[in-house]
């Protein structure tokens, strides 16, 4: 009998803290934890007792890399409530913003922390140096997100300009001018970008995922529509609670969500195109099958690809938006509190964020629930381990090491996000 | 301390939500210039490749709120020869502080089913109630500048310059109205730290005090106008109790207008 383990304690190039544990005996894998430490903060308390228009800084709060994610579930979660509509410029100004997250967040991601996987670097710094160019163009990729976001939203992290219904203040036609000429140079580097990721070497790994993502029939989804599978799910966000649970695991400060009665499902780049293929504008549609992909990918490594292309969306769609802006008469549109309960749901760049809060009447926040993307995606990350490794048993300890950790990463995991709300249990055997 | 070979930088973690360490990724036009010049030697959120301490520069994000984390920063501070706070989790307590105002049982079990299964400790405290801390860097997130100035001083062997003044200094050297003066919007400037370079009030927004107090900040006064501005103390409460909550004079002037 052969035993051996596998044993990540820290796992690097991710959001937070997390660590994986795998078990393998006798070439079959007997266990597999990937095990969220992060300290919980214990959010949905802080919020209890704020008012409704405290939701979206505090949220924010949760996650430095996708506040723009949390402060958008926030908003239209407390607007739902208050029947509030936002239309128009500033609604388009709300996509525009939330383009700038895309991109900021995905360069981020598929070249600081997932591309050094394929090429072999234990980091970005490393690789720049056999790379210059590339890392270049990825960095001022990023950087071009987050000029997005710093005008609009007054800084990069934890941006100050949002509220529930709509801005403190909107920018001017001729402040977006300058941001037009650096995305058309941004579209040019994602295109790029799309191109040199089709060329990493992917590993043969197919899944029968459910993917969740939010679909709305004239766009590729941030701010609304319905969520759908591709298992036959189709549901108003205002009914999260009916079709998804929470399971409690003893080996993570983070519970896993489930579909009830259908167990894993999958959130984030791979659901959305998956699932709103055709809404993707022309350049991107073209690039993802340049890249050699088709309208489905069943491939969590290509998530690479899946991501360039949805930054090569987002620079599209930000020029779109800019190009057709008219400073709006109002920077907000005016919210009266009463009694009621608002659901939000938006795409974060790591998949579906619900927000969920029961304000009484004057606005004073008496219950919230909120479940960020990475809580749902762990059940498929672990699953994808189980199938994983089984098949690559033959690989060094090291390299399977790092194989594995690839696999964790091809989610883009935000553990900080993952915990922040959760319900946490801690086996203490 | 002027240090002649490349000195050796670790990036900690508590708990926080990642956004001040990002700000050194966020660095995108000085990122491979600082690799150049310091040896990122830890920084997981970086980098698989670690490298032992002892360190030059540790710079600690996030609050101590489990047994754990208390245990761990002793540990950093004695591999570290200099040791730097950066944001309002490491050098206040964060968000998550806001827990410090109740009895954390209570609190707990109104979040979570199986209360006995938390393992948390009764307070988030900043890093300084642990151990010695060399410098503190404040701010919600903190503003990469000024993280790139800490870094350069150090490097230089000189004090970093980030002035203790207040957001209004900002605000009067951008030339932004006072919008709680033109607009009768309530207004933390007045007690808050300088270093974000008075975003809000540029927003047509009034500062809500995310890089925390200033250098010898007079609430009491601020708290007056807030009032004759309309707002109640419960208000006043919530405005003090954010990111900042149990930084002294935020927590002082909070428990003045708190009658629960």
């Amino acid at each position: 009998m052969k035993s051996k383990t596998i044993k990540v304690d820290y796992l690097a190039r991710v959001e937070g803290e997390g660590s994986l544990y795998v078990k393998i005996k006798d070439n079959s894998v007997v266990d597999v934890k990937l095990k969220i430490f992060e300290p919980p903060r214990f959010f949905e308390a802080f919020l209890h007792g704020r008012t409704f228009s405290e939701a979206p800084d505090i949220a924010a709060r949760i996650c430095g890399i996708c506040p723009i994610a949390y402060q958008m579930s926030a908003i239209h979660a407390m607007e739902d409530a208050f029947g509030v509509k936002v239309d128009g410029q500033l609604r388009a100004l709300r996509r525009l913003i939330y383009c700038g997250e895309w991109i900021e967040s995905h360069a981020l991601h598929i070249y600081m922390l997932h591309a050094p996987d394929f090429l072999g670097y234990a980091d970005v710094v490393q690789m720049a140096k056999d790379y210059p160019e590339i890392v270049k163009r990825g960095l001022q990729l990023k950087k071009t997100g987050n000029e997005i976001v710093a005008l609009l939203g007054g800084r990069e992290i934890h941006p100050i300009n949002v509220r529930v219904g709509g801005f403190y203040k909107v920018p001017t036609r001729r402040e977006l001018d300058p941001l037009a000429e650096r995305l058309k140079w941004a579209r040019d580097a994602a295109l790029e970008t799309t191109r040199w990721v089709a060329t990493l070497p992917f590993p043969e790994f197919e899944y029968d995922y459910e993917f969740v993502a939010l679909y709305h029939p004239d766009e590729y989804p941030f701010n609304e529509g319905r969520l759908v599978s591709n298992k036959g799910l189709n549901i108003s966000v205002n009914k999260y609670d009916e079709y998804f649970i929470e399971e409690h695991m003893p080996h993570s400060n983070a519970l896993h969500s489930v579909l009830k009665e259908r167990g894993a499902y999958l959130v984030g780049p791979l659901a959305r195109y998956n699932l709103n293929f055709e809404r993707l504008s022309p350049l991107a549609q073209e690039a993802a099958h340049s890249a050699g992909l088709s309208s489905v990918c069943y491939n969590p490594f290509q998530s690479i690809i899946i991501r360039s292309v949805e930054t090569l969306y987002a620079c599209d769609e930000a020029l779109r938006i800019i190009n057709q802006y008219e400073k709006p008469e109002t920077s907000s549109v005016p919210v009266e509190p009463h009694a009621a309960t608002g659901y939000g749901c938006t795409e974060a760049p790591r998949g579906i964020l619900f927000h969920r809060y029961r304000v009484d009447d004057k606005g004073i926040i008496l219950d919230a629930k909120i479940v960020p993307p990475t809580a749902q995606n762990q059940k498929s990350i672990e699953n994808d381990l189980w199938q994983f490794i089984p098949k690559h048993l033959n690989l060094s300890h090291e390299e399977l090491t790092l194989k594995c950790e690839q696999v964790i990463r091809n989610y883009d995991p935000c553990i900080s996000c993952a915990t922040h709300f959760l319900k946490l249990k801690i086996d203490r055997e | 301390m002027a240090i002649k070979r490349k000195p050796k930088l670790a990036v900690w973690k508590f708990a926080s939500c990642d956004g001040c360490q990002l700000s050194l990724l966020d660095c995108e036009d000085e990122l491979l210039g600082v690799a150049d010049r310091i040896n990122i030697a830890y920084f997981l959120e970086a980098s698989r490749d670690t490298v032992k301490g002892p360190y030059d520069i540790s710079l600690v994000e996030g609050s101590i709120t489990t047994q754990h984390d208390a245990e761990h920063i002793q540990k950093i501070r004695k591999s570290s020869k200099l040791l730097v706070a950066i944001g309002a989790c490491a050098t206040a307590g964060g968000i998550q502080a806001l827990r410090n105002f109740k009895d954390v049982k209570d609190f707990i079990s109104v979040v979570y089913a199986s209360p006995k299964y938390i393992d948390t400790l009764d307070k988030s405290t900043p890093i300084s109630s642990h151990v010695h801390v060399d410098f503190e860097l404040q701010g919600c997130p903190i503003n990469k500048r000024q993280l790139l100035e800490v870094l350069s001083a150090f490097l230089h062997g000189r004090k970093p310059n980030t002035p203790p003044h207040s957001v209004c200094i900002e605000c009067k050297r951008r030339g932004t109205v006072c919008v709680m003066v033109a607009q009768g919007i309530p207004c933390l400037g007045p007690v808050t730290h300088a270093g974000c370079n008075a975003i809000c009030p540029s927003y047509c927004r009034g500062c809500y005090g995310c890089y925390g107090p200033k250098e010898t900040s007079n609430t009491g006064s601020l708290s007056s106008r807030f009032t004759r501005l309309g707002m109640n103390d419960e208000n006043i409460v919530r405005s003090f109790r954010n990111f900042y909550a149990t930084s002294e004079p935020f927590r002082k002037e909070s428990e003045v207008h708190n009658h629960l």
